[in-house]
């Protein structure tokens, strides 16, 4: 193992976060503030209660996981990309370091950034909404765990993207719309009939609903379904990423 | 002298169905300079490519200080620097870090006087700080050597190193070539300059259409270049040449009406004297006569145009 290597990597990235630490925390800071005052004030205002939970506190989790979510994917496909951009890649792939240490350094790094931002946004909330974390532990797990998964679904949108515009459409066309639609702001239990039943389609339904559940111990589907969830999505995004590493595709010829 | 490059029968295949190398079999001898010349398109970026790492051989071997490239590709790739021939380099970053970045990637612990040197060994102690983005050409040229030194190898491949860069930078890169042979590193660089394989090579090899034409010693190369041969065009056909000019070694061409003799221009004698008393002696009349001088370009030119 080229620890060395992995500490280069991983240190090299978290300083391309520092560098930018306004934009990196500021700008969730902002728009946490931005999505409690409109939903929470706003609409929250008409809504009253979700579940026996008031609705400012309810949209915490689906908030956090909403940005760790996209800041996860986003760090960890620019992350590798970017090498890839500049031609400094040739660097990554003569030196003595195998697959999963590069792997180790880009998605701990991107999956580290995005455990960042979603702390803060959950300080955030403490300022807006009376909070209590009803498990705590289950709570930090979740997060890890997605952050962990997103940044190697990040990281193969990396290694797959031939420009930049291919690094945002994933992104964009489907990682959004599905957290969106995944009851971020609201129980799929308040949709009608059918799209109840589409929702259950949705893999990120499954993350935010067991997010929840870790907050306020109520949730859209068990806790045991959402947990299995995360682990088929992460070995999912682990065994594409090991065929990379075994074909080369599209990094080693 | 060992060799510290093994190179057999390497073949590489494009999924696209070029074929890069077509069999190469090359030995680099430990603290050589070896200087490979090829055309565009001849496959030597390719051949380092596979040295190094980056590209993955269709067939054959390759081993670099008795380890093999694929089983053992940590052992090498420690051994192995590489200055690729675009400037690749992140922009954004200062050139200190940058050059750090590439010494903890090879598995090295962090050693900021070890970089320091190095920078200062290559003139860019004063721009340590600066932002790669803010170089001259030049300069990201170092940027690159640097980091392909940062990890301490015992060989270094400089692909295309002065390609593109004006006559004062190149004399300076072969200074830190020299430099860098005397530090005992073996160096193998890309040119398509003959006159820099002249200038710094131990040896040099032709490469074309992914095939080693010629791995020669450059000072056997250079005697070769210090011959001249001399046509000697005659009125009549002859059919052999004749007992009393044996001694000459002359080349008869298929419809007799020329000789031609080869000679040391550094030698003392060249012995075109006698030999044109001998011919009038031998009743040969001589209607023309020519020299011409064989150099490392016509060597090239030939080689090249032989496999195209």
């Amino acid at each position: 193992m080229n620890i060395y290597a992995v500490q280069t990597i991983y240190r090299a990235e978290m300083k391309r976060f520092f560098r930018t630490i306004m934009q990196s925390l500021i700008s969730p800071v902002i728009s946490t503030s931005l999505y409690f005052i409109v939903f929470g004030a706003a609409i929250g205002s008409r809504i009253d209660q979700v579940e026996g939970i008031s609705y400012g506190a309810f949209i915490v989790p689906g908030l956090i996981m909403l940005s760790v979510m996209t800041q996860a994917t986003a760090n960890a496909s620019f992350g590798i990309y970017f090498p890839k951009f500049t031609g400094t890649i040739y660097e990554l792939l003569s030196a003595p370091v195998n697959f999963f240490e590069i792997v180790l350094g880009y998605v701990g790094a991107a999956a580290t950034k995005a455990m960042f931002i979603g702390v803060i946004i959950l300080i955030t909330a403490f300022f807006f909404v009376d909070l209590h974390i009803a498990h705590p532990m289950a709570m930090i797990a979740f997060l890890v765990m997605t952050c962990l998964s997103f940044a190697l679904l990040g990281f193969i949108i990396g290694i797959w993207a031939g420009n930049f515009e291919q690094l945002q459409l994933i992104p964009l066309l489907v990682i959004t719309p599905l957290v969106f639609l995944g009851g971020s702001f609201y129980s799929i239990s308040m949709l009608p009939g059918i799209w109840q039943t589409i929702a259950m389609f949705n893999p990120v339904v499954y993350l935010i609903s067991g997010f929840r559940w870790a907050f306020f111990g109520t949730a859209d589907v068990s806790i045991g379904i959402s947990l299995a969830a995360i682990a088929l999505f992460t070995s999912g995004c682990l065994a594409v990423i090991g065929w990379i590493f075994r074909t080369g595709w599209r990094i080693r010829q | 002298m060992s060799s510290i490059i093994s190179i057999q029968n390497l073949r590489k295949a494009y999924p696209g169905g070029f074929t890069a190398l077509k069999g190469v079999n090359l030995e680099i001898e430990q603290g050589e300079i070896l200087a490979l010349l090829g055309p565009n398109g001849a496959g030597k970026t390719t051949l380092i490519s596979t040295v190094c790492g980056i590209t993955v051989p269709t067939a054959g071997t390759v081993t670099v200080g008795g380890f093999d490239t694929m089983t053992d590709y940590r052992a090498t790739r420690d051994l192995i620097g590489l200055v690729p021939q675009e400037i690749n380099l992140e922009p954004f970053e200062t050139v200190f870090n940058s050059v750090s970045f590439s010494r903890g990637l090879f598995g090295k612990p962090r050693n900021d006087a070890y970089i320091n040197r190095i920078l200062e060994q290559l003139s860019l102690g004063d721009k340590k700080d600066s932002k790669i983005m803010a170089l001259s050409g030049g300069m990201k040229r170092r940027v690159l050597i640097a980091k392909a030194l940062s990890h301490e190898p015992r060989v270094l491949f400089l692909d295309e190193p002065t390609a593109g860069v004006d006559v004062e930078l190149r004399k300076d890169m072969w200074d830190i070539v020299a430099g860098l042979k005397a530090d005992g590193v073996t160096i193998i660089l890309t040119t398509h300059y003959i006159e820099e394989a002249e200038a710094i090579a131990d040896r040099v090899g032709v490469i074309n259409g992914g095939e080693i034409l010629l791995v020669q010693d450059k000072s056997d190369l250079m005697a070769q270049m210090g011959q001249k041969q001399l046509q000697i065009a005659i009125k009549d056909p002859v059919a052999e040449i004749p007992d009393a000019l044996s001694a000459y070694a002359l080349e008869r061409s298929e419809d007799g009406i020329s000789l031609t003799y080869t000679y040391d221009t550094t030698g003392e004698r060249t012995g075109i004297t006698t030999l044109l008393n001998d011919l009038a002696a031998a009743g040969l009349v001589m209607t023309d006569l020519q020299t011409k001088q064989s150099s490392l370009e016509d060597i090239f030119v030939g080689l090249v145009k032989e496999t195209t």
